[in-house]
């Protein structure tokens, strides 16, 4: 029997050392293994039996001795027994592209990867001419996953065509996750890291660059760890550094830090922080993809979109294309978050609406609350009633609502949620984060918060409210990138559909005390 | 603030060993703050000559980011997230509590020097929430009764290496 226990962040947060050590104790020497992202399971013990991989969760260290004596009689007798960890409904029902090998074995071992059909993709990219992969990219229909959802395919022409024959060009990885309820980009990297390694090296064969940069947030230890064992790893099996497998090509990569700022996770911002500089907003254009990091053509993809390109490249662009709806092609990493009962990753082909996800596959809230309110696309995105809770999740579906699906993060509040004090913190929270390059962003984000206390304090309420809709018009319009141009986002959402909780509360209301 | 020669020279050998790299100021922040605990401000001429800057221009970088802190910090360093996923799991309360239980406002440290509160915007364990971070190791499902649990804990801890 194998026994496998993952050192993903979350199980690591939820106790997952300890239950190894107690499996230690008793002589068992699990593999440490990524997460299958079914959060609400972790820390998800799974054995591989002659009856199948069978999974215990939650578990703590003081179930080991029981599950222990458990798989020697009747397995399925152990409370915690939840059945072929496959078989799981909530699992079995994804479309499982980019995390097909999540959670299966050890992250970093290199043999695991290639066994799971690792390196196919980039072995086939070695046999291509760097047009032919981009034009693979642009086939597929993959848009970037970061939020912006723009054509990889033609960011990836645009480079390609750019600078002088031989000029130094870049492949920049996004890794600078910071929406609150998003960790799809945090288990790639600790589920699957040469995943991304290798859409980045074909990344850099399609547009001729020799030199990538994964800039991650240092939010993510965990994560950090594991890239840097893979890439040293990598290196030493010469799928990165000079002469890849024989095929004369070339492309380093390193992991770079970034320091607390969630503005570095706009792509122009991050590059000024690369280049070790402030991470002020850069004006476009000049395009990054002409005129990038130090000044030199460059892609900057979100790692989900790094990490497609290699089911891309492994499986053909049409097989990729044919998941999906409209323009939205391919699978969504939704990621289910906040007050939720059955939290996690969920990779779908875009359609499903947000009431499926949040009642089928979260089972409603954890408080076991009525929901109130769905944030969807992280703290720039809309607060979504009821009544929008049927919309497919599609780029084009939630933008015809004025939301973004963004990175795919959904957080859920219950029904205790007080929504003005949700508004006011998505102000205060663009008061913290603001580069500061903007006035609309850097100042108006301050005046919100203002404007909203006087709201709910019931000053010149009228007028205050017309204020409050003219400073989000402001600021949507007059700022160079989505932290205050979207800001405004939540606030409307919160202020047309929970008017009541911008009300005056009496003394005794609990949301008077955070005003 | 003043510091002493031989942290004079760990900034100075460290800042030899990024001249070349480019972009090199990041890092180089990085790896004075995990040496020395923070980056003093006698390291800032140190720097700006290593790597060509003027001092402004490092002086700017320090303060732009959140990470680097110009003076010393506690022992541990202990963040609460405060983003929406905690949010909508009670982090309000729990950071009220948490600033109550070590009698520090955030970007404060005990008079022990033991910890230093701070607050932390998504640590990416939003299915989980509400999260806490002391020095590398995250916490899923805070509450507060956890999180004096988790306070005890690093006080008995450090009694021990004593």
């Amino acid at each position: 029997m194998t026994f496998y226990i993952p050192q993903d962040t979350t199980a690591l947060a939820l106790g997952a050392d300890a239950v190894a050590s107690a499996l230690q104790s008793v002589g068992i020497e699990p593999v440490r293994s990524g997460s299958r992202g079914m959060f609400w399971l972790e820390p998800l013990l799974e054995v591989e039996t002659n009856k199948g991989r069978i999974g215990f969760g939650p578990v703590t260290a003081k179930d080991i001795p029981s599950i222990v004596d458990a798989l020697e009689s009747d397995p399925a007798r152990h409370t915690l027994y939840q059945g072929e960890v496959a078989d799981i409904p909530y699992f079995k029902s994804q479309q499982r592209l980019t995390y097909s090998r999540a959670g299966l074995g050890d992250p970093v071992c290199l043999d695991n990867y290639q066994a799971l059909n690792g390196f196919k993709g980039l072995n086939n990219a070695l046999k291509m001419t760097g047009q032919q992969i981009v034009d693979q990219v642009k086939d597929s229909g993959l848009r970037g996953r970061g939020g912006a959802a723009f054509p990889a395919g033609i960011k990836w022409q645009t480079v390609h065509d750019a600078g002088k024959d031989g000029c130094q060009k870049y492949i920049v990885c996004n890794a600078d996750e910071g929406d609150s309820g998003t960790f799809a980009d945090r288990l790639v990297m600790e589920a699957d890291p040469y995943q991304l390694i290798e859409g980045m090296i074909v990344a850099g064969l399609a547009v001729g660059a020799t030199q990538g940069y994964i800039y991650l947030r240092s939010e993510y230890p965990v994560a950090h760890k594991l890239l840097n064992i893979a890439i040293d790893r990598a290196i030493a099996a010469n799928f990165l550094g000079e002469n890849i497998q024989g095929s004369g090509k070339t492309f380093y990569l390193e992991v770079r830090l970034g320091a607390g700022a969630y503005i570095c996770g706009e792509e122009t911002s991050l590059l000024e922080s690369l280049e070790g500089k402030r991470g002020m907003v850069r004006a476009k254009p000049p395009l990054p993809a002409i005129e990038g990091l130090f000044g030199m053509p460059t892609v900057v993809n979100n790692v989900l979109t790094l990490a497609a390109i290699s089911t891309i490249l492994e499986q053909g662009a049409d097989s990729y294309q044919n998941f999906g709806m409209g323009r939205s092609r391919g699978t969504l990493a939704i990621q289910l978050a906040g007050n939720i009962k059955r939290g996690g990753l969920i990779e779908l082909a875009f359609g499903v609406t947000l009431r499926e996800v949040v009642e089928d596959y979260g089972q409603g809230t954890y408080s076991g609350r009525p929901i109130r309110a769905i944030q969807v696309g992280g703290p720039l995105g809309a607060f979504l009633p009821e009544s929008q809770w049927d919309t497919p999740m599609d780029y084009e579906a939630f933008a015809a609502i004025k939301a973004m699906i963004g990175h795919g993060g959904i957080v859920v509040f219950d029904d205790t949620a007080d929504m003005a004090a949700q508004a006011r913190f998505a102000m205060e929270f663009c008061v913290v984060e603001s580069c500061g390059k903007c006035t609309p962003c850097r100042i108006g984000s301050v005046r919100g918060v203002e404007v909203i206390d006087r709201i709910v304090a019931n000053e010149n309420r009228d007028n205050n409210l017309i204020l409050l809709h003219e400073l989000c018009d402001t600021m949507e319009f007059g700022s160079l990138c989505a932290m205050g141009g979207m800001t405004p986002y939540p606030v409307r959402s919160a202020l047309a559909h929970f008017p009541n909780d911008f009300l005056l509360r009496d003394a005794a209301g609990a949301a008077q005390g955070e005003h | 603030m003043g510091i002493s020669q031989n942290e004079q020279q760990s900034i100075s050998a460290l800042v030899g060993q990024y001249t070349q790299l480019p972009g090199a100021l990041l890092p180089l922040l990085h790896a004075i703050q995990s040496d020395l605990g923070y980056v003093p401000d006698s390291a800032v001429p140190i720097i700006a000559k290593g790597l060509n800057l003027s001092r402004a221009e490092v002086h700017g970088v320090i303060s732009f980011y959140h990470d680097f802190k110009t003076t010393p910090v506690g022992r541990h360093t202990v963040q609460v997230c405060r983003a929406e996923a905690c949010q909508s799991m009670g982090s309000r309360q729990l950071e009220a509590h948490a600033k109550q239980a070590l009698g520090i406002d955030y970007g404060e440290t005990t008079a022990d020097g033991a910890v230093t509160l701070e607050p932390v915007y998504c640590l990416g364990n939003c299915a989980c929430s509400p999260s806490v971070r002391i020095d590398d190791a995250i916490y899923a499902r805070v509450d507060t009764d956890l999180f004096d649990d988790l306070m005890s804990g690093l006080l008995t801890e450090e009694g021990a290496s004593k």
